[in-house]
């Protein structure tokens, strides 16, 4: 993705003018090559379940659920430059929705399995979608209107905020949250797979559908815009793009996403409560896009995963070790903070870009000697992240 | 360009179909297994979730320490039909988002073969579906739900406290009994906890028989606007839906408003040593003196169960505070440890559950254990404990519930037999 962007800028002015062009067109537009590559790393991703033991596949759908919104946060700070520290807000907002609109289903009479449970699923996730979008279209609404660290300010209240409106609001359940009904493997599936590895098919195909939206949003006029906000907004609007319509819906498809990703969450654990969405959390998805590269899609991907397996990684370390009862409970769950701190200094010192950048050079290197042998020609910078650059 | 990238494309679609055919071919890691994990022929591993840190740790973090003291004790005598018990202990920091996570792990990691006093009714509420998906046994949960005792709903699952409609009921009938016609107040969580507490207070009093009610929730750390709320209302009588670290807060801010009501608390929230620790040395005793709380597990200073606990606590625990928890964490462990021996020889999940369910056991407290297939609480009912110089003591008052009534029963202790290690 990142290595041909320059190219479809170019592109997507060949398509238009090609609007015309009678002859049938061999080559995939931008958009057909997204859904292309996104069914493909989708089945990919469904086969690499098979090879998990159902722990892992728990975590293969928490990293997928955790995707959605480091990818949503990737785009909006990346593209248009609006800081949220609060997209663990946007995700509970999905999680509730999700959990509300299950509830109202089942009771309604939809509380079997089978077609009963996709249904209700499905309506759980149109419920997720309404209840983040709605939200992140308010969010958004104040976010047009305030510059850096206030939009920053704004989402880290919201944030701070969730816990005393859970308690405040007797539908939300308090501290104990809400539960939704458990969702089990289908009936034709019961005897290949058990009901992680089932969760974890959810998770991608949701994550799925939750993500190529933002990757075609980026590819196509939407991101050009985004770009354009985000470079000069007095450039922009004399360009006739209106920054204010253009973060409001940058803001609102990041919370659509953050908002699928809480519904997954819900599901996979049958509740959602305010204290997994705490400002830990909330921070941690930020250094997650940091870390894996603002504006790359696959960065959000790396970020995501480290942010589900890194704490698990630290304590499985820790109790490997054997580090001294008294001790491991003083670190447990504060190790993990520290290795994000220092991971996050020593990716933006090594390189800035984050992981995606990194990989990316990484490509690109064998390449220099085939080119031209006077000048070495400096890999042209991915346009996403140009605005970093600043 | 269109060759390369129409290869690119290409490319990766063939990977990605011979990855599909390869993963099918070793299908396998996740399909549904029949073996019985967490058994071999000389162990046997239990898991637990526990707060050992966040807001419930203060008041019990201690619990899983005694449970594992008291293992140690029981492996060093020969262990149950000759295996050692593995005890592993997860920490959730009382957050049911972590909760969900440590016990996948426990089930799916770890491969224990039973989950034994889970703690939290939030937290454990979260897993509740979960471990009934995967016939995990979940023994003795460390809470007062209600929720527990559902043998239709979740067959393997078993309370270990007095339920909270239990516990409300005898606290508001043993004031009845001694201050009759006092106003009697209710101060609880914001949750189950408070509600079935609630629900058990007005079982004994009446619906109109509760002045006034005030709540709280676990996140904010201030009382001050319901203590506030309470002594306007002229509450005499307190009854507390409590954790051991908002116990001591209530007192504290009541005291500091120069209120002091009859304090009644519940179960989990009347420790105590626990309360000393967290009010402070100094103003603790004057402050509970009188304070009533409920219990059923011998928790009497000189009771040979006592004595027997306090030996395990000094040889295996490092002589860490003995206190309330400390009977708790040993009690849950001893249950278990019967129930394992009431398994058979060679246990299996169902075989233990059946022990469970076969009404055989005897536990250690106060009162006989309810457990049947169409019981899964352990107890019916509560003896009073009151605070006099120092001591936290029974005072033999001890109430029952039963069909909507609290009446007062004989509390029938159990006799210590084979130095506390079960014996088929």
């Amino acid at each position: 993705m990142t290595a041909t962007r320059p190219a479809e800028t170019e592109e997507i002015a060949v398509r238009d003018a090609r609007c015309s062009d009678p002859r049938p067109a061999r080559r995939l537009t931008p958009t057909q090559r997204i859904l292309l590559r996104a069914v493909v790393l989708t089945l990919l991703a469904v086969a690499a379940t098979f090879l998990l033991d159902p722990y892992r596949n728990y975590q293969l759908a928490v990293v997928a659920a955790t995707f959605c919104a480091t990818a949503g946060l990737t785009l909006l700070v990346g593209l248009t430059g609006q800081l949220s520290l609060g997209h663990a807000v946007l995700m509970a907002a999905g999680g509730y929705g999700y959990a509300l609109a299950v509830n109202a289903a089942s009771s309604a009479g939809l509380d079997g399995g089978g077609a009963a449970g996709a249904a209700r699923v499905v309506l759980g996730l149109v419920g997720a979608l309404v209840a983040s979008g709605a939200l992140g279209g308010l969010l958004g609404l104040a976010g047009a209107r305030l510059r850096g660290p206030y939009l920053a300010g704004l989402t880290l209240a919201m944030v701070v905020a969730l816990p005393a409106l859970t308690t405040q609001v007797p539908a939300l359940g308090g501290d104990q949250g809400l539960a939704v009904p458990f969702e089990g493997v289908p009936e034709v599936l019961s005897l290949l797979i058990v009901v992680e590895q089932w969760h974890a098919w959810v998770a991608i195909v949701v994550a799925a559908l939750a993500v190529t939206p933002l990757a075609v949003l980026r590819s196509g006029r939407a991101g050009l815009r985004m770009r354009a906000v985000h470079g000069d907004e007095t450039a922009a609007r004399l360009s006739g793009v209106s920054p204010a319509r253009v973060k409001v819906g940058a803001f609102v498809a990041s919370s659509l996403a953050a908002g699928l990703g809480g519904a997954v969450l819900c599901l996979v654990t049958q509740s959602v409560g305010p204290g997994r969405y705490d400002l830990a959390f909330s921070l941690l998805l930020v250094v997650a896009a940091v870390v894996g590269g603002l504006g790359s899609l696959g960065g959000a991907a790396a970020g995501a995963a480290l942010v589900v397996l890194l704490p698990w990684l630290v304590d499985t370390v820790t109790g490997a070790v054997g580090v001294p009862a008294d001790l491991e409970q003083r670190l447990s769950g504060n190790l993990a903070v520290l290795v994000f701190g220092a991971l996050l200094i020593v990716v933006t010192l090594a390189w800035p870009g984050g992981l995606a950048r990194a990989a990316a050079r990484r490509r690109h290197r064998p390449h220099r000697p085939r080119g031209r042998t006077d000048a070495p020609a400096a890999p042209p910078p991915p346009p996403a992240s140009q605005p970093l650059e600043r | 360009m269109r060759n390369p990238r129409t290869a690119t494309v290409g490319t990766t679609a063939g990977v990605a179909a011979a990855s599909v055919v390869a993963c099918l071919a070793l299908a396998g890691c996740s399909t549904p297994a029949a073996a019985a994990p967490g058994i071999s022929d000389d162990t046997v591993t239990v898991g637990t979730h526990q707060p050992l840190t966040g807001p419930a740790a203060a008041g019990y973090a201690s619990i899983s320490a005694a449970t594992k003291a008291y293992f140690e004790y029981v492996n060093a005598n020969g262990g149950v039909h000759g295996r050692s018990i593995e005890y592993v202990v997860k920490d959730d920091g009382y957050n049911p988002a972590n909760t969900q996570t440590v016990v996948r792990e426990l089930v799916q990691e770890d491969q224990v073969f039973a989950l034994l006093g889970g703690l939290g009714t939030p937290t454990h509420s979260s897993v509740l579906d979960y471990l009934d998906q995967n016939d995990v046994p979940d023994l003795f949960v460390a809470s007062g739900s209600t929720m527990w005792d559902d043998p239709e709903g979740h067959p393997n699952t078993f309370g270990f406290n007095a339920d909270y409609v239990v516990e409300g009921a005898a606290l508001a009938q043993y004031t009845a009994d001694e201050h009759a016609g006092s106003k009697v107040c209710v101060f609880g969580q914001d949750d189950d906890f408070g509600a079935e507490f609630l629900e058990g207070v007005e079982l004994a009093l009446g619906a109109d028989g509760v002045t006034a009610h005030e709540s709280y929730s676990t996140s904010n750390q201030d009382v001050t606007a319901q203590m506030g709320a309470l002594q306007a209302a002229g509450c005499e009588d307190v009854l507390l839906a409590t954790v051991n670290g908002f116990t001591a807060l209530a007192v504290g801010t009541a005291a500091k408003m120069g209120w002091s009501p009859r304090w009644l608390a519940s179960s989990s929230g009347g420790d105590y040593p626990t309360l000393v620790e967290l009010l402070g040395e100094d103003v603790a005793p004057a402050l509970l003196q009188g304070f009533v709380s409920a219990n059923y597990l011998p928790f009497g200073p000189d009771g040979e169960w006592v004595e027997l606990f306090e030996q395990i606590n000094d040889e295996y625990n490092d002589g860490a505070r003995f206190d309330g928890n400390t009977v708790y964490g040993m009690s849950v462990g001893y249950l278990f440890a019967e129930a394992l021996a009431q398994a058979g020889e060679d246990p299996t999940r169902e075989s233990l559950v059946e022990a469970v369910e076969s009404g055989k056991l005897e536990g250690n407290g106060i009162l006989p254990l309810m457990f049947g297939p169409d019981d899964h609480s352990a107890f019916d009912g509560v003896g009073i404990t009151v605070v006099a110089d120092g001591v936290q003591d029974y005072v033999g008052a001890t109430y029952a519930v039963g069909g909507g009534k609290v009446t007062e029963v004989e509390p029938q202790p159990v006799e210590l037999r084979g130095g506390g290690v079960p014996a088929p």
